[in-house]
């Protein structure tokens, strides 16, 4: 059966040049960068360091700027609760967007139990933040403000350069999750103004386990565990070198391809959306129409759940992602986690439809004829799931009026 | 071998699911709704003689919702309105070679429409 990767938000192929870039350190070249007196060591340390020049080309920073960590959940960990705890003297304010991602949502949680508050940023029907309501936010004891550059279920891309100037305005950290953006539009810390921003290397095909967080000269940040040495002191721990080896090498790609790679997903976004409107009815894109991540679109329909349709795509091949608050968490050991998603809530999705969200995410070797595919596959499985939705069949009873 | 976090069994009655549809002179009908996740399910029963004849059901909802509805219809057909309503939300996910933990409301929602459905006979046939 044919096989469709629509979910490159969640994870992307590794790129086979990374491969090639990565597997000398797992086989051959086993040194600790600490242990640079030896060949071995110095063959790791030089390779981290090429890497560090890398990823730190690919955001516009200086590569004394770049610390590797285990990826993004770590970095954003690291960003939030690290400055926090650096600068809890003065001031216990934090503002972030309501959309973050989790590791930022959840590292905010031990903070509010060591005194801290938090002030959770709205956004519009969008999924966009006001800068303006962003400046008022600002207090006199806000020390740190945190904004992804792209949200990964509706794709939106937010006014971080409006956030980070806003940050330079008021004296106050800014801190952006980059995850989902980096490698995939340009990222420039110079630009947005960020004291902070987060990286991983899997979200633009490079290998699981590598991130990175940028910290500017002169941001204080405490380190989340004690130990070594390494990464300037903030984190502890023998480098990860064949992912951070990979990193380098997926940096150093996205630079060359990442402009090409945007406009040809630009051109399957287009034909995937207008395919999808056009054959299917009550569907409902999220997220900005414009300002958006090339390759994503998301959206929900009427009377079909999400996680169902998840389901019947990945029967007929297709892997994709969804909001739902039934998929999203299946691991949950609580019925309690079973809330519909942060972000369709915070876009004024109503609850019982948030369970319909579907994402697809399409990336560098996704083509028009999967695309195709999809489209050709997706009205026949909206039919089947509205074909026992009472909700369906109440409102064709209706005459085709709104629930 | 099922990898996902679903049974076979979960899986079969999502993809066929069992007793799909309404049953126009039905005895009983009961309608539940999980409001947190969105999940509704509609339960039709015919009851002859004190003995469910007929089920039928239509779900909106995800991959256990739907398999714990087509399962539970497949479980009270030809039972007695007594033991129908001793069926628990266990009978349902038992039958269904279990469920993930956060999926038991499912289940639960299943139970529920059809005490809601007996409840609906029991009015109407007074």
């Amino acid at each position: 059966m044919r096989k469709v990767f629509f979910d490159h938000i969640s994870t992307t192929p590794l790129h086979p040049d990374v491969l090639d870039a990565l597997l000398p350190f797992l086989v051959g070249k086993y040194g600790n960068p600490s242990s640079h007196i030896h060949e071995q060591g110095q063959l790791a340390l030089r390779a981290i360091e090429e890497a560090r020049e890398k990823v730190a080309g690919l955001i516009h920073a200086t590569p004394e700027e770049v610390i590797f960590t285990s990826g993004a959940t770590e970095s954003n960990n690291l960003a939030v609760k690290g400055v926090a705890r650096a600068m809890k003297k003065k001031g216990r304010h934090i503002i972030v967007s309501e959309v973050e991602h989790f590791s930022v949502i959840n590292a905010l949680l031990p903070l509010i139990n060591e005194g801290f508050e938090i002030t959770y940023l709205p956004v519009d029907q969008h999924g966009l933040i006001d800068p303006e309501e962003l400046r008022q936010s600002v207090r006199d004891d806000t020390i740190l403000i945190s904004v992804m550059h792209a949200n990964s279920e509706i794709g939106t891309i937010m006014p971080v350069l409006e956030a980070g100037s806003v940050a330079r305005e008021k004296e106050v950290y800014f801190h952006c999750d980059a995850t989902a953006s980096a490698g995939h539009i340009p990222v420039d810390v110079e630009r947005m103004g960020a004291d902070l921003l987060t990286l991983s290397a899997h979200n633009f095909y490079g290998p699981k386990g590598a991130g990175a967080l940028f910290v500017r000269k002169g941001t204080r940040v405490d380190p989340l565990q004690e130990g070594g040495f390494q990464e300037s002191g903030l984190r502890a721990g023998t480098e990860n070198v064949p992912g951070i080896a990979g990193f380098g090498k997926a940096a150093e790609i996205a630079m060359d391809e990442m402009e090409d790679d945007a406009l040809r997903l630009r051109g399957l976004e287009q034909q995937l959306r207008e395919g999808l409107k056009n054959r299917i009815s009550h569907i409902h894109f999220t997220g900005h129409e414009v300002n958006r991540l090339p390759g994503h679109v998301s959206f929900w329909i009427e009377f079909a759940e999400g996680e169902s349709l998840l389901i019947y795509l990945n029967i007929n091949g297709v892997m994709a992602a969804s909001g739902s608050a039934c998929s999203s968490n299946l691991k949950a050991q609580d019925e309690e986690d079973l809330v519909a998603s942060h972000v369709l809530k915070a876009i004024g999705v109503p609850s019982d439809i948030c369970t319909g969200s579907i994402t697809f995410s399409m990336g560098k070797w996704s083509c028009p004829d999967e695309v195709d595919y999809v489209l050709e596959i997706m009205p026949g499985i909206v039919q089947r799931l509205w074909e026992i939705s009472p909700s369906y069949s109440d409102y064709l009873k209706s005459g085709g009026l709104r629930r | 071998m099922s990898i996902g976090p679903y049974s076979e069994k979960v899986m079969d009655h999502f993809m066929n699911p069992r007793n799909v549809g309404e049953i126009d002179d039905a005895s009983g009908v009961g309608e539940v709704g999980n409001p947190a996740c969105g999940d509704m399910m509609r339960l039709f029963i015919k009851v002859e003689d004190n003995i469910v004849t007929d089920a039928k059901f239509m779900t909106f909802g995800c991959g256990a919702a739907i398999a714990s509805s087509s399962m539970l219809t497949e479980i009270i057909k030809g039972k007695t309105v007594d033991e129908v309503l001793a069926i628990t939300n266990e009978n349902v996910a038992e039958a269904l070679d279990g469920l993930p933990p956060a999926k038991i409301h499912c289940s639960v929602m299943a139970e529920e429409a059809v005490k809601a459905a007996i409840e609906d006979y029991r009015k109407k046939a007074v």
